[in-house]
C-alpha cells in the first residue's frame, strides 16, 4: 500500500492500525480501521467512485470533508452516503452508483 | 427526550472551546458534528510557526476533545444537522439521527472552500486543496505522488508544503485562466496585489518579500518583474504568469493544459504546455459556511474582508434571532486561533444567559473579547486584509438591527 503515509516527518509514525476488509462493487479491498470509504479507495488507488447520472462519466471526490456530494456511494444496497465522511468497518458493501443508461432507465 | 442548555453544530476549534467555556459555568452542552472525528479543519492542519514550533491541529483537537469531555460536553460525530426550528423553550434541530431540542444554539459550521470550475474539473483525480490535505494529513494517504495546484492563495501555498511533507511531488502552483466569473484568481496583478496585501506578518519569504514591496511598488510593477519560471518557496515554483487552461484525462487525471499569461490575464499566444501529474488540487478561496444561519432567519450581509456573506452579529456572538449564536469562521473567515478565542466569548455569553449573571461575568465575557482581537493581531496567517475594520463595521450593523427591533426579535411559530 504505497499510497499510505505511514512514516510523516512532522506527525511521526503510525503504526498497529487494524487491518479489514471491505467490498466495492464486489472486490475485496484492504483498509485499515479509522478510514473513511474515501481515504481507504484512494489508497488502493481507486479515483473514481461513481458515474455521473446523464452523462455516465466518472467521478471521485471533490472536498472531502461533506461539503459537496460528489463523492455519493451505496452502502450495503440500500443507502446512498458521502464516501468521504462514513467510516468503514469490516465486511461493508460499497457500490458505484451509475449512469442512467447502465441502469436501463 | 433531554433539552439540553445549549447544543452546539460543529466540533471544530470554535464549536469545542465555547463547549468547554459553557460547560466550565455548569451548562448542559452536546456537540453536533457530521465529519468521523472531531476537531474540524483543525484536524488537517500543520504549520510551521517558528524554528522548531509547528501548529499541529490533531494535537490541539485532541487537546480541546479531552477537555470538553472532561467537563461532561457530550459530542456526537458522524450526524449531519439539516434543519432548525425555533420553540417556545427556544430550538429544535433536525439531524440525521433524530430531533435535538435545546434552549441555546450555537452554529459553528466553519467554513467551505470556494469551487473554480475549469474544463475537466470533475475527472477524478482533481480534488481541492483541502481535500488534499484532509487526505494527507487526517487519513494519511497520499492522493498521488505528483500533483500540481491550480490557485495561489495563503491556503493553497500552506497545504502545497504540507504534500510535500507527505512525500507528493508539488511540480508547481499556477493560476486558473482568468474568465468572467473568477477574474480576481486568475489575473497576475490581482494575483500579486492580494499577496501584497496580505502579508505584513505572513510567515512565508515570498509573501514577507511581497510585502516589502508594497510600501513602494504598485502591484502591476511587482507583477512585471515577477519572473515568468515562478519564484520557489518551499522549493515549489509559485509561478502567477502561467494559467492553467484545461485538466486533462478521461477516467482518471493525467496533467494539466497551461499557458503564458499577460499581467492582466491575457494569453500569450504559443505558449500551450502541458504538466503532467497523478491528481490536480484547485485553490478558490474560503467563504463562510452559513446555510444553517439562513435557515433560522439571520440577518446577512457580504463582506469581501469575511469570505462572503455572514450571518450579522454582535462582538459577543449574539445574532439578531433570539437564542442563536455564531462563532469561528462562519462570521468571517480567519485562523484556528481567532475561531477559538470566538468559541470561548460565545459559551461564557450564552451561559450568562443561561444562569442569568450577567453582571458577575462581565469582566470575564469582556477579556475574552480583548483574547479575540489579541490573536487577530497576531495571526500568522490572514486569509484577507482588513479584516478587523470589517468586523468593526458588522458589529455596528448588529446595533442597528437590534435598535430597529423593538417588537420581539422574531416571532415564534
Ligand atoms: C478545507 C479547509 C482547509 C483549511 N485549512 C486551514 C489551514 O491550513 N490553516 C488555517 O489557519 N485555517 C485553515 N482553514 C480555516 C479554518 O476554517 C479555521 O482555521 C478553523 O478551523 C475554523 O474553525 P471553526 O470551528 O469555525 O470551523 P471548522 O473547523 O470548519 O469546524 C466546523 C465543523 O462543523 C461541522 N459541520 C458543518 N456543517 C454541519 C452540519 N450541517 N451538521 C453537522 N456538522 C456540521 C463540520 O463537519 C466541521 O467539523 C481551513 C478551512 C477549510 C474549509
Ligand atoms: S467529496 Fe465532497 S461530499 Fe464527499
Amino acid at each position: 500500500m504505497t499510497m499510505r503515509v505511514d512514516n510523516h516527518p512532522v506527525l511521526g509514525k503510525q503504526t498497529d492500525r487494524k487491518q479489514v476488509t471491505i467490498y466495492f462493487n464486489g472486490k475485496p479491498y484492504e483498509a485499515y480501521e479509522g478510514d473513511t470509504v474515501a481515504s481507504a479507495m484512494l489508497a488502493q488507488g481507486i479515483y473514481a467512485l461513481r458515474q455521473h447520472e446523464v452523462s455516465g462519466k466518472e467521478r471521485g471526490i471533490y472536498c472531502n470533508i461533506g461539503h459537496c456530494y460528489e463523492c455519493r456511494v451505496k452502502l450495503e444496497k440500500r443507502k446512498v452516503v458521502r464516501a468521504c465522511i462514513t467510516p468503514i468497518y469490516n465486511g461493508m458493501e460499497i457500490g458505484s452508483l451509475t449512469g442512467f443508461d447502465e441502469r436501463g432507465e | 427526550m433531554k433539552l439540553w442548555n445549549l447544543l452546539i453544530i460543529g466540533a471544530g476549534p470554535a464549536g469545542l472551546n465555547a463547549a468547554i467555556a459553557a460547560a466550565e459555568e455548569g451548562l448542559k452542552v452536546k456537540v453536533i458534528d457530521e465529519f468521523t472525528k472531531v476537531g474540524g479543519r483543525l484536524l488537517g492542519q500543520l504549520h510551521q510557526e517558528s524554528k522548531d514550533n509547528w501548529w499541529n491541529g490533531i494535537e490541539v483537537a485532541n487537546r480541546l476533545h479531552e477537555q470538553a469531555v472532561h467537563l461532561g460536553v457530550k459530542i456526537e460525530c458522524g450526524v449531519s444537522v439539516y434543519d432548525l426550528e425555533q420553540a417556545e423553550f427556544g430550538w429544535k434541530a433536525y439531524t440525521s439521527q433524530g430531533m435535538e431540542k435545546t434552549d441555546k444554539l450555537l452554529l459553528a459550521t466553519g467554513a467551505t472552500e470556494v469551487p473554480t470550475p475549469i474544463p475537466g474539473w470533475t475527472i477524478p483525480g482533481v480534488m481541492s486543496i483541502g481535500a488534499a490535505q484532509v487526505m494527507g494529513n487526517v487519513h494519511r494517504v497520499k492522493p498521488g505522488n505528483t500533483c500540481v495546484i491550480i490557485g495561489a492563495n495563503v491556503l493553497s501555498i500552506a497545504i502545497a508544503n504540507e504534500l510535500k511533507l507527505c512525500g507528493v511531488n508539488v511540480k508547481e502552483i499556477i493560476i486558473p485562466q482568468a474568465n468572467a466569473n473568477l477574474s480576481d484568481n486568475g489575473t497576475p496583478e490581482k494575483v500579486m496585489e492580494s499577496f501584497m496585501r496580505l502579508t505584513h506578518m505572513a510567515p512565508t519569504i515570498l509573501l514577507r518579500q511581497a510585502g516589502k514591496f508594497a510600501t513602494f511598488i504598485h502591484p502591476s510593477f511587482a507583477v512585471k518583474f515577477y519572473p515568468k519560471n515562478g519564484i520557489k518557496l518551499f522549493d515549489i515554483p509559485i509561478k502567477i504568469k502561467t494559467a492553467a487552461t484545461e485538466i486533462l484525462g478521461e477516467s482518471k487525471v493525467t496533467g494539466v493544459k497551461t499557458v503564458n499569461v499577460r499581467p492582466n490575464g491575457e494569453i500569450i499566444p504559443n505558449t500551450e504546455k502541458i504538466t503532467k501529474a497523478d491528481f490536480v488540487c484547485i485553490a478558490g478561496g474560503l467563504a463562510p459556511l452559513s446555510e444553517l444561519a439562513a435557515l433560522s432567519g439571520c440577518v446577512f450581509k457580504y463582506v469581501r474582508e469575511l469570505g462572503g456573506h455572514v450571518p450579522i452579529h454582535s462582538e459577543r456572538m449574539e445574532t439578531n434571532v433570539e437564542n442563536l449564536f455564531v462563532a469561528g469562521n462562519i462570521t468571517g473567515v480567519e485562523n484556528a486561533k481567532i475561531a477559538m478565542a470566538q468559541g470561548t466569548v460565545a459559551g461564557l455569553t450564552i451561559a450568562s444567559e443561561i444562569n442569568g449573571n450577567k453582571l458577575q461575568m462581565e469582566s470575564l465575557i469582556e477579556k475574552a473579547v480583548a483574547a479575540v482581537r489579541k490573536e487577530r493581531d497576531e495571526a500568522l496567517i490572514q486569509f484577507q486584509p482588513n479584516i478587523a475594520e470589517a468586523r468593526d463595521l458588522i458589529y455596528q450593523e448588529f446595533e442597528l438591527e437590534d435598535r430597529n427591533m423593538e417588537r420581539p426579535k422574531r416571532s415564534i411559530s
